[in-house]
């Protein structure tokens, strides 16, 4: 499976590797204390602010670091519960097939008519908005994707001989599900689940510079631009760190998704 | 009946109970919630006894059905209800916004639709020589950053730095026409780039897809230049998937425009709804959610039918 890595594959692995090494070992990487107040405000960047320092006098490299943890942390735990709902609720229906697989499908039908990010707002005003409940919030709108696909492809795969013939063999739906077609569903659903994580990483950050995700003094990518984003009109460009870290991981990740899509072609689900 | 007609009286039908499920969805998620608006009002630390008086005031203590069928009919006579925090008439407030959105969003349709089909088909006549990829790897770029980052690095080099636009995109009725022009020049410019780069891929992704038919590939072995399969063959049959790729980038552009005012002060439902939420105005959300709602499925809709009316083979029926 490693050998005849292409390029861009390798490129992306390693960088998404980076991204989730920095993530994990932040307090380790960090130079200073998440909110600890370093020096001036927006002073440029210097030997001992290699990027400089933010709106209060933090330092942004630090901020950086930690932001990148919160956001990679949220968007993680929101695309694996979004897949686990998602896909098991979309293999039951599958399997299932009759009302259990209308009234699921018609219910993620409805949900899907309506855009994910205004949903969203008008859950968040109601509910406090806190780190577990952004993740919930994020993750159960979400799972509408992975529904639809691994449904897709299940069906299709459903009424393959092999099935027929383990369901003749008088196998229950359990083994059904896990055994036969999980492990043919699979790499549609590896490569959905980069664009899905993608996607997450999109909508904390935009959910964070409305104000609407993580809150301060935790430091997250889109909460470093709304902090920082009153520098801009003085020509300072604290803001704009997270766009490249944001833009470099979901490139990375997207390259993965991409080569693991294109190994298997025979089963391509749909994406978006 | 036609068949034309049946389908697209059905696809309407359904677009319509779309629109109630909708409504009944963001109505029920309201309600289904801990916590409501007399909660939003007072703050966590409200006493019971004041919650209670509040709720009977606002006669939040009548059946939730109710409650939905009198909003829902409201909403049908154009009547939205109050804001919580400063009593104006909610559906005032959004008629104005809402023109204003649609002004923006209209100007950024007007550059990137045509834009966006013409750089398809460019890559794909260039397919996977030097102009595809580079129209690929910009794109890929333009889509793996967040819309508000797109709109703050627009402002930092060509407001900031090139000194060209303001950053605020400040609007009025007294403007004339081109003042408005160019007031929302950067916002419509960071729209078109968001909404561009999806539009461009999926009619170069309708296109290819088309191009690997037989017939495609009986009219380049007939002999035809690469410019006559494409014009003569593959983009009559192509109108269908493009007009649904361009239906739902705009319908995408609807939420695209929600950070998008509020990266440039914007005054559009986008920012109306962001400050409502963040003030737990809920009427006020349930209005824009339910306005929101209604364009996407409209869109939608407009998307569908048209792929129906675009489909030769329903035309002539056997």
């Amino acid at each position: 499976m490693m050998k005849n890595i292409p390029i861009s594959a390798a490129i992306g692995l390693f960088f998404t590797g980076l991204y989730f090494f920095i993530a994990f070992a932040a307090p380790l990487i960090a130079p200073y204390g998440m909110a600890e107040v370093v020096g001036d405000v927006w002073e440029p960047s210097s030997a001992e602010h290699l990027l400089g320092t933010d709106n209060i006098g933090r330092d942004l490299l630090t901020r950086m670091i930690y932001g990148g943890r919160t956001t990679i942390f949220i968007a993680a735990a929101a695309t694996i519960l979004s897949f686990v709902t998602g896909t098991s609720l979309g293999l039951l229906a599958a399997v299932m097939g009759g009302w259990a697989d209308q009234a699921l499908s018609r219910m993620v039908d409805l949900v899907m008519s309506i855009p994910t990010l205004i949903l969203a707002l008008v859950i968040l005003a109601i509910v406090p908005v806190t780190v577990p409940i952004l993740i919930l919030v994020m993750g159960l709108l979400d799972a509408t994707r992975p529904y639809r696909l691994s449904r897709s492809v299940a069906v299709d795969i459903n009424v393959m001989d092999y099935v027929e013939a383990a369901k003749l063999r008088g196998e229950g739906r359990r083994w059904i599900i896990f055994r036969e077609i999980l492990p043919n569903a699979l790499s549609p659903l590896v490569a959905e689940f980069g664009l899905r994580f993608i996607f997450m990483v999109l909508f904390i950050s935009t959910l964070s510079f409305l104000g609407l995700g993580v809150q301060p003094p935790l430091a997250d990518w889109g909460g470093i631009v709304k902090e920082n984003k009153d520098g801009i009109v003085y020509g300072i460009g604290a803001a704009l760190y997270p766009a490249v870290a944001i833009a470099t991981l979901a490139i990375s990740v997207n390259l993965v998704a991409d080569w693991v899509l294109n190994r298997t072609t025979s089963l391509k689900g749909g994406r978006g | 009946m036609h068949p034309i007609v049946k389908l697209v009286s059905q696809r309407f039908a359904l677009g319509i109970l779309l629109l109630f499920g909708a409504s009944a969805l963001i109505f029920g998620l309201t309600e289904a919630l801990p916590g409501d608006a007399a909660q939003a009002v007072l703050g966590q630390s409200a006493t019971p006894e004041a919650l209670a008086n509040l709720r009977e005031e606002m006669g939040l203590n009548r059946p939730a059905l109710t409650r939905y069928f009198e909003w829902l009919g409201g909403i049908v006579q154009g009547d939205l209800g109050q804001s919580l925090t400063n009593k104006l008439d909610i559906a005032e407030s959004i008629g104005k916004r809402l023109g204003n959105t649609l002004f923006l969003a209209c100007a950024a349709a007007v550059v990137s639709v045509p834009l966006a089909i013409f750089l398809g088909l460019l890559a794909v006549r260039y397919r996977n020589r030097w102009p595809d990829k580079l129209i690929s790897a910009i794109t890929l770029t333009t889509v793996s950053i967040p819309e508000f980052l797109i709109g703050y690095v627009v402002i930092y080099f060509i407001s900031v730095k090139l000194g060209w636009f303001s950053s605020l995109a400040m609007i009025n009725e007294t403007m004339s026409f081109g003042q408005k022009l160019n007031a929302i020049a950067l916002p419509a410019f960071v729209l078109t780039l968001v909404v561009l780069a999806q539009m461009m891929r999926m009619t170069r992704a309708a296109i290819l897809n088309l191009m690997q038919s037989a017939y495609i590939e009986t009219a380049e072995l007939k002999g035809l230049s690469n410019f006559q399969v494409i014009a003569r063959h593959a983009f009559p049959n192509a109108i269908s998937p493009i007009v649904n790729v361009v239906m739902l980038n705009l319908a995408y552009l609807v939420v695209g425009v929600v950070v998008v005012e509020v990266v440039f002060v914007y005054p559009g439902m986008g920012q109306y709804l962001v400050d409502s939420v963040t003030k737990r105005d809920v009427p006020v959300v349930l209005a824009c959610g339910v306005v929101f709602a209604a364009v996407y499925i409209g869109l939608n809709m407009v998307a569908d039918i048209v792929s129906i009316l675009a489909n030769p083979r329903l035309r002539h029926p056997k």
